[in-house]
């Protein structure tokens, strides 16, 4: 037999930018997914020696475990305004929060508002799965009508509880906003739309443009009682069709150029 | 030695100023000041007061239930002031806006058409300073020329074109406290 | 420099500026609005950070990031607003962050009025935010000790990386004074920022600001290293000012706009041949349990008096360990007590020392 040469080719590896460590996120949560996405686009773009990230209250408040680089965890909903005094003084550095449903369209809502109203350079990665994840699953603003949760166990009733809140459709009316989009990260298509966007939108901070966020429809198989495929299945039926994907605000100002 | 001087009326008759305008003469002349006012949630036309404590000493408390001087720019302000003025002292009354005499005989009171004044002079908001002319006739703690110059000193720049009529206000009043005749 | 004629909000402003405040983060309250009108002409014209924040709770959070890059940051407010900045004490403490704040205390509870008060002494001395902690909280009684405790708080908040509030009531807002202001000094250079701040993982390790210890034997960790922490303030942050003390039969003890309220009492009541002098606290914490108790194996009684119901009174008891009685004169609503209504207490006190017992 002949020898053949064997060729090592790299094709998957852990970004710098996150620690060679597992997480503590449920098997199946995309929480992971949408770590890796904005740890490989801080890595394209360089920038992680330049990079503080803000963690919120929830399931992902022990994001900085995870990613390689300057953190802090701000109190529940207070991750725009932590975020705000951080880019203030510090206008060189690249400064993005991570924020779940729940701390950012409830306990959150005023931060995030003036943070976008006010143009705010930072760079928002909202993860809206429909319910508290850290908590156990209960009703979230993004809960979806008729949507079993532990604190709606008969389904969201909007006469009792309101409705839905389209938060990247809410800020888009925002002067302050450039870049506020929406994708998914339900399919293998679906997350390289996601990190295309995150890579825009912390382009859109690089150039000091103003407010970028990007929300991303996740998944909670354990709270919502599905299986992981299932659950990705479940953002296809039931969560696009409340919160259709999109461009909401994309500022003329921000380049035309492709994104890789 | 320490002097409690009350300055009251309503919101924009300049009360505040003037008693500022004591302090800083009073800094100017390196005596203990303090200056404490009345501040409430309205911006226009609300009672308005503050008190001036001048020392020789540290001042302790900025405010009195006794002061030595009273200067009053409307009827509630006399009501409220003049049975408070300690016995002896000074009470000065904007006879313009008030149609009563004071009732206390213990007092050293004089009634200031002070709008009247300052209209002859050019505008009745230069009131004020009519009556802090009287005051200081009354209460000699600082003279009327220093708190000319202090006034000169602080006036700021886009006000500085109201400075001769303010000084001009001091004097008059300082002179109808003293009985002197004045011309309109 | 020479003395100016200062208003309180005016000149902590100013005085934060020139002890090398880099970014101020606040919210309109009466009676401090001028602090923050001043800081917003101010800080920018020196090329520092001012912001109105949407409101008191985001003022904060702000702080607590700018804090945690590593500048000197305050914020000031009034008690309700402070209030609202509860949370964001605790996490600033819980991070081990500097920060200042100067709370200009009004009457409440509520909405209450914009006149001044003590009436928030418990709230923040005795920590105010969730979880086991205490500020350092500096009271003044004029303003050039207003000026002072502020340039003072910010080397505090560094020395210790905690929180110092400065602690006044409206009438320090408001009182006009002649004053110093101390020399400009520059802010920090950013390279010269601390090595623990948020700054970039730039050739290091990278940096954490939280103040999650899920853990409970590392919490508790935490906590003891907090105590210590506190321990050392305790040890070398007591301040308080004496006047009139020596061969004194009765004491006062009162702090910060009560307290030079009741030196007037103390002068008008030794010239009437009472020995009644005045012990001053300004730091409420640490508090000066130590001098408290001395004095008390000094004088016949102790009389407090504050703008509350009776709140720093505990404290006094505490030390006096029921020594001597401990009598209490307190307005409250934003009502300041008179000089005269203190002297009326000072001989009530007096007077039953003559009863025999």
């Amino acid at each position: 037999m002949a020898e053949e040469k064997l060729v090592e080719s790299l094709i998957y590896a852990k970004p710098e930018s996150l620690y060679p460590v597992g997480t503590h996120y449920c098997p199946g949560c995309t929480h992971g997914v949408a770590h890796r996405l904005i740890a490989e686009v801080i890595d394209e773009l360089g920038v992680r020696e330049e990079t503080i990230g803000v963690a919120p209250v929830g399931c992902a408040v022990f994001a900085y475990n995870y990613f390689n680089m300057d953190f802090a965890e701000a109190a529940h909903g207070r991750a725009p305004a932590m975020a705000t005094g951080i880019k203030r003084v510090s206008p060189d550095k690249i400064v993005f929060t991570y924020q779940g449903d729940g701390d950012l369209a409830s306990i959150g809502m005023a931060e995030i508002i003036h943070a976008a109203a006010r143009g705010e350079n930072i760079t928002v990665i909202f993860i809206n799965n429909a319910n508290y994840g850290m908590t156990g699953g209960q009703m979230a603003p993004t809960t979806l009508p008729g949507q079993k949760t532990t604190s709606s166990p008969l389904g969201r009733d909007v006469e009792m509880h309101g409705f839905p809140i389209r938060v990247a459709e809410l800020l888009s009316q925002l002067d302050g906003a450039v870049y506020v989009v929406r994708r998914s990260l339900h399919s293998v298509a679906n997350i390289r739309k996601a990190k295309k966007a995150i890579r825009q939108a912390f382009e859109v901070q690089q150039q000091g443009l103003g407010f970028s966020m990007v929300e991303l429809l996740s998944s909670c198989p354990i709270n919502w009682g599905l299986p992981p495929v299932e659950a990705l299945q479940w953002i296809e039926d039931h969560m696009l069709p409340a919160y259709p994907l999109g461009d909401y605000k994309v500022h003329p100002a921000i380049a035309k150029k492709p994104t890789r | 030695m320490q002097t409690e001087i009350i300055i009251a009326g309503f919101g924009g008759q300049g009360v505040l100023f003037a008693g500022q305008l004591l302090a800083y003469t009073a800094l100017d002349n390196d005596l203990h000041v303090t200056w404490f006012p009345s501040y409430g949630p309205e911006m226009r036309g609300g009672t308005a007061h503050c008190t001036v404590i001048v020392s020789d000493e540290e001042i302790g408390s900025p405010i009195v239930r006794n002061p030595r001087a009273a200067v009053v720019m409307n009827l509630p302000s006399l009501d409220k002031y003049e049975p408070l003025v300690r016995e002896g002292g000074v009470l000065v009354v904007n006879s313009s806006l008030v149609d009563r005499n004071p009732d206390r005989k213990d007092l050293s009171a004089i009634m200031i058409p002070a709008n009247e004044v300052g209209e002859e002079i050019g505008d009745k908001r230069l009131a004020n300073l009519v009556m802090v002319g009287a005051l200081l006739q009354r209460l000699p703690v600082l003279t009327v020329e220093a708190v000319g110059q202090s006034l000169r000193k602080h006036i700021p720049e886009h006000r500085r074109n109201l400075l001769e009529a303010n000084i001009e206000a001091l004097k008059r009043g300082h002179a109808l406290a003293a009985g002197e005749a004045v011309s309109a | 420099m020479a003395k100016e004629l200062l208003k309180g909000n005016i000149a902590f402003a100013e005085a934060a500026i020139r002890a090398g405040c880099e970014a101020y983060f606040g919210y309109p309250i009466t009676p401090q609005t001028e602090a923050l009108e001043h800081m917003s002409k101010r800080m920018p014209e020196l090329g520092r950070v001012f912001l109105q924040a949407e409101s008191e709770v985001a003022a904060i959070n702000m702080v607590y990031g700018a804090a945690s890059a590593g500048v000197r940051v305050m914020t000031s407010s009034s008690s309700p607003g402070v209030s609202l900045m509860m949370e964001g004490l605790s996490y600033i403490v819980g991070s081990e962050v500097p920060v200042v704040l100067v709370d200009i205390m009004r009457g409440g509870p509520g909405l209450g009025n914009i006149a001044p008060s003590q009436g928030d002494y418990n709230q923040i001395v005795k920590g105010g935010g969730h979880g086991d902690y205490r500020p350092i909280v500096l009271a003044p009684a004029t303003v050039q000790e207003l000026i002072d405790l502020t340039v003072e708080a910010f080397d505090l908040a560094e020395k210790y990386r905690y929180i110092v509030v400065v602690l006044a009531d409206g009438s320090m807002g408001q009182i006009m004074e002649p004053a110093e202001l101390p020399p400009m000094k520059p802010v920090r250079k950013p390279e010269e920022r601390p090595a623990w701040a948020l700054t970039g993982a730039k050739g290091r390790d990278p940096n954490v600001i939280t103040s999650i210890y899920i853990d409970p034997a590392v919490e508790e960790e935490f906590n003891l290293k907090l105590k210590a922490k506190q321990e050392r303030i305790e040890a070398n942050e007591v301040r308080y000012k004496e006047i009139a003390l020596e061969e004194a039969e009765i004491a006062i003890v009162a702090f910060g706009t009560a307290g030079r309220v009741a030196q007037s009492a103390v002068k008008a009541a030794r010239e009437e041949g009472i020995r009644v002098g005045l012990l001053r606290p300004i730091s409420l914490y640490p508090y000066p349990y130590h001098r408290v108790r001395e004095l008390a194996s000094k004088v016949k009684a102790m009389l407090v008096v504050e703008m509350n119901g009776g709140q720093m009174v505990e404290d006094v008891r505490l030390a006096v360990e029921g020594r001597v009685p401990v009598h209490f004169y307190g307005r409250m609503g934003g009502v300041v007590p008179l000089p005269e209504e203190v002297l009326d207490e000072i001989r009530k006190v007096h007077s039953g020392l003559a009863v025999p017992a």
